[in-house]
């Protein structure tokens, strides 16, 4: 397949997570975050850095209050992943690489935009909020799994996984990091507290349920990183993706020095033990995991999106 | 009874499903029939599930505006024109005769021009002509077909005559919409493909995908054929797309391309550089390769030109081919006829004066409020002055355009073109049509059974360009009209 297709599917993989994963973490917020003590209720403005846009927002608003970040976080697009931006960007190489990809995964794509773009100001004022993000996940799922029903699983579907898992991966360390960076400062928050908010990344990961299933009911903050970032079986856990983006990585032909980045963050991520991990060491080791997606996804774009010019035959 | 068939009405006009009677047409009595039975909320309800349907399926067309490309959703008017499948047949023929006629003016042009020695088209045109490319002189393409795929531009006169308007020889779109048209017809008026024999057109891209691999240098059953786009951004990008999903194709961008130093063309892939037998180019000739033509084209592939001549890429439509993709050229065209096929023109030509000579420029300055002024190589129905609608002021630039440079213009009589009923704010009224069959060229021809009908939106135009306002209509070809 042509490089620039392969980046085009790899990115609207990630922009489509991007949107899903964003719906989630604003409708697990925007529930719980009245359940929150008052000095832990700076809330929305953890939740605005999550995707790394502090200055994007700074540019923008003065206060971190619930309108501002959601708007943010849903609607505007300066913001390159708001669930608005992240929806049209997919749909924008989907659009670009319809003759590749299923018709009906292009139809539900182009729904799905056309439904955000229609409702997404709407969906700014709390009692319309809910529905809307869940018809944001419920259509990304359902793309997801048009393209998982009807499309060959072939090198394109490969570059699709992988741009969602690596995304997913991604969106997972910074979401638990945000966690970490509201505690980081004060060790001395009582237990029941730093619980409430475990409880909320479990919530906003869609975890919850499965935590409490094969954990155990209690929410204790280094069973809940180690669930989410070391949990095999758990599919929005990072070990789970990484997984994941190996075995499409396997799949693709020239694959060995993506292969040995991959195996290296797989080795990190399993030699951690969250148990003995400060709330300091937890952000030190999650930049780490943070770094080791990013070198997986330079390397496939040097090795798969960017033609060496050494293998054409060239005059001399 | 929704539709009041009483109040339409067309003096003066070919209406295609009334006759100037009011009775229906033999081919369209089923339609009309099932029309009537339907309510005008009905009718609404189906033109507005077409433009649902449009919007979900993506079918778009791109238009440049105020600095910002807008993808638009495709005009479509869900009441089909109909043609008898006899009345079709001699336009079929007409056009692979024509399309035949102007492949032989290429190549001889391109060759020993004995078209210009034998005293049928002056050597003068050639040196003026806008798409004439000299790095083709000598060049001799597989099956010495230059224009593979031919867009022609019908019109329908006051009496119901098929005219040939213009032809497409450089990269002609439309096809696609055609097909889509036909797709959404089907979910609006499922029912009456029971009992009507209607000419299926969805088989296009197979005989283009058999056409385009008969050009691969190498030998093979499927060879790698690609369509090049000039990229997203471009009003035909759904139409590229289209056409290579449907052919199980690549689309490619120039920057997805390299020639070797072999003079052979590879394509960048995941598996690295892969060779590439067939180029559908979607691009005009000047941005096909900045070695070639403009240095500065960022859409092209630097030394394609020199891997076509020595043969180790088929190109379609061959660079150069729109030298006889040219209004002037096109008045010459049933003389090509009669020259190279010793035949009579079965489809005429709309009557056009050729400004170039002095007896037919003066005819035109003297009847600027008559006629239609059009650039010799304007595509799109821009440049164009209608004279009968113009200002005084219009026609008085134009007078002067025309003078300076006699060459470039050619004028014809307004031909009151044929209406087909259409839908306008929930009643139906008669609006122009015209028609762009597709004709493919290779070892076999074939003819698109019907076309691509544009229609003109507003009351009495007749510009049905759609990045000026006109929409279209899905065109049926009836077997069992007995007209």
């Amino acid at each position: 397949m042509l490089s620039r297709v392969a980046e085009r599917v790899y990115w609207m993989g990630r922009y489509l997570e991007r949107a899903e994963s964003m719906a989630r973490l604003v409708g697990a917020h925007s529930n719980e975050v009245m359940d929150l003590p008052v000095s832990m209720r700076g809330g929305w403005e953890e939740l605005a850095d999550i995707t790394g846009a502090r200055d994007a927002f700074a540019g923008h608003y003065k206060n971190y209050d619930e309108r501002n970040v959601v708007k943010f976080l849903l609607a505007d697009t300066f913001n390159p992943g708001s669930v608005l931006t992240s929806v049209r960007a997919a749909r924008e190489n989907v659009r670009t690489t319809r003759e590749l990809l299923p018709t009906e995964a292009w139809e539900d794509m182009n729904r799905l935009y056309l439904y955000v773009r229609d409702h997404v100001q709407r969906s700014l004022a709390r009692r319309h909020r809910f529905e809307f993000l869940h018809t944001v996940i419920f259509r990304c799922q359902q793309i997801s799994g048009a393209l998982a029903g009807t499309m060959s699983h072939d090198s394109a579907y490969d570059f699709v996984r992988l741009g969602q898992s690596l995304e997913r991966a991604d969106m997972t360390t910074r979401i638990v990091d945000s966690a970490v960076a509201v505690l980081m400062p004060r060790e001395d928050i009582p237990e029941e507290y730093a619980n409430v908010l475990w409880v909320h990344v479990l919530k906003s990961l869609s975890a919850y349920q499965m935590y409490r299933q094969h954990v155990h009911p209690r929410v204790v903050s280094h069973d809940v990183v180690r669930f989410l970032l070391q949990d095999t079986p758990f599919p929005r856990s990072v070990d789970h993706n990484i997984t994941v983006a190996e075995a499409c990585i396997q799949a693709l032909p020239r694959n060995e020095a993506t292969l040995r980045r991959v195996g290296r963050l797989q080795r990190r991520i399993n030699e951690a033990e969250p148990r003995d991990m400060s709330m300091d060491d937890l952000h030190a080791y999650i930049d780490v995991l943070q770094a080791g997606i990013g070198e997986i996804h330079e390397q496939l774009t040097s090795t798969w999106f960017h033609l060496d010019p050494d293998a054409v035959p060239v005059d001399g | 009874m929704a539709i009041n068939w009483q109040a339409y009405e067309n003096p003066g006009f070919h209406d295609e499903l009334i006759d100037s009677g009011g009775q229906v047409r033999p081919p369209a009595r089923e339609l009309l029939t099932y029309l009537d039975s339907l309510s005008t909320d009905e009718i609404h309800e189906r033109q507005h599930a077409a433009e649902l349907a449009i919007l979900e399926m993506g079918i778009t067309f791109t238009v440049y505006s105020e600095g910002e490309n807008i993808d638009r959703a495709w005009p479509y008017d869900i009441i089909p024109r109909i043609i008898d499948a006899a009345t079709w047949r001699s336009v079929d023929a007409g056009l692979r005769q024509r399309v035949k006629a102007l492949n032989l003016f290429i190549a001889d042009i391109y060759g020993e021009q004995a078209v210009i020695h034998d005293g049928v088209f002056p050597r003068t045109l050639l040196d003026n002509s806008a798409n004439f490319r000299k790095e083709c002189v000598g060049v001799r393409p597989p099956q010495d077909v230059w224009a593979h795929i031919c867009g022609s531009d019908l019109i329908r006169d006051h009496e119901g005559r098929f005219m040939v308007l213009e032809d497409n020889l450089r990269v002609p779109s439309g096809v696609s919409y055609m097909m889509e048209n036909r797709v959404l017809t089907k979910r609006v008026f499922g029912e009456l493909f029971e009992n009507t024999s209607i000419q299926p057109v969805g088989d296009y891209p197979t005989k283009l995908f058999d056409m385009l691999a008969a050009l691969s240098p190498r030998p093979m059953d499927y060879p790698e054929v690609v369509v090049l786009t000039p990229g997203i951004y471009n009003s035909a990008y759904f139409e590229h797309s289209f056409l290579a999903q449907h052919m199980g194709a690549e689309v490619v961008e120039g920057s997805d391309l390299v020639v070797g130093s072999d003079d052979c063309v590879y394509m960048r892939t995941i598996d690295g550089p892969r060779r590439v037998d067939v180029i559908y180019r979607r691009i005009d000739d000047l941005f096909l390769d900045p070695e070639a033509f403009r240095k500065d084209s960022v859409l092209g592939v630097p030394g394609l030109m020199r891997a076509w001549r020595k043969g180790n890429v088929g190109l379609a439509n061959a660079p150069g081919a729109g030298v006889a993709d040219d209004k002037v050229v096109y008045a010459f065209v049933p003389d090509f006829i009669r020259y190279y096929l010793n035949e009579e023109p079965i489809l005429p030509n709309v009557p056009t004066y050729r400004c170039y000579l002095d007896d037919e420029r003066q005819y035109v300055l003297d009847h600027l409020d008559e006629l239609v002024v059009k650039p010799a190589n304007e595509s799109g129905g821009y440049g164009m002055l209608i004279g009968p609608t113009a200002t005084k002021k219009d026609r008085k630039h134009f007078a002067r355009l025309i003078r300076n440079e006699p060459r470039n213009y050619i004028a014809q009589p307004l031909i009151r073109l044929s209406t087909v009923p259409t839908v306008v704010d929930g009643s139906v009224e008669p609006r122009h049509v015209d028609l762009r069959p597709f004709i493919l060229q290779g070892d076999d021809m074939y003819v698109t059974p019907g076309g691509l009908t544009r229609v003109a939106l507003r009351k009495g135009s007749t510009v049905v360009n759609s990045s000026q306002g006109g929409g279209s209509k899905d065109t049926w070809i009836v077997d069992n009209g007995d007209a």
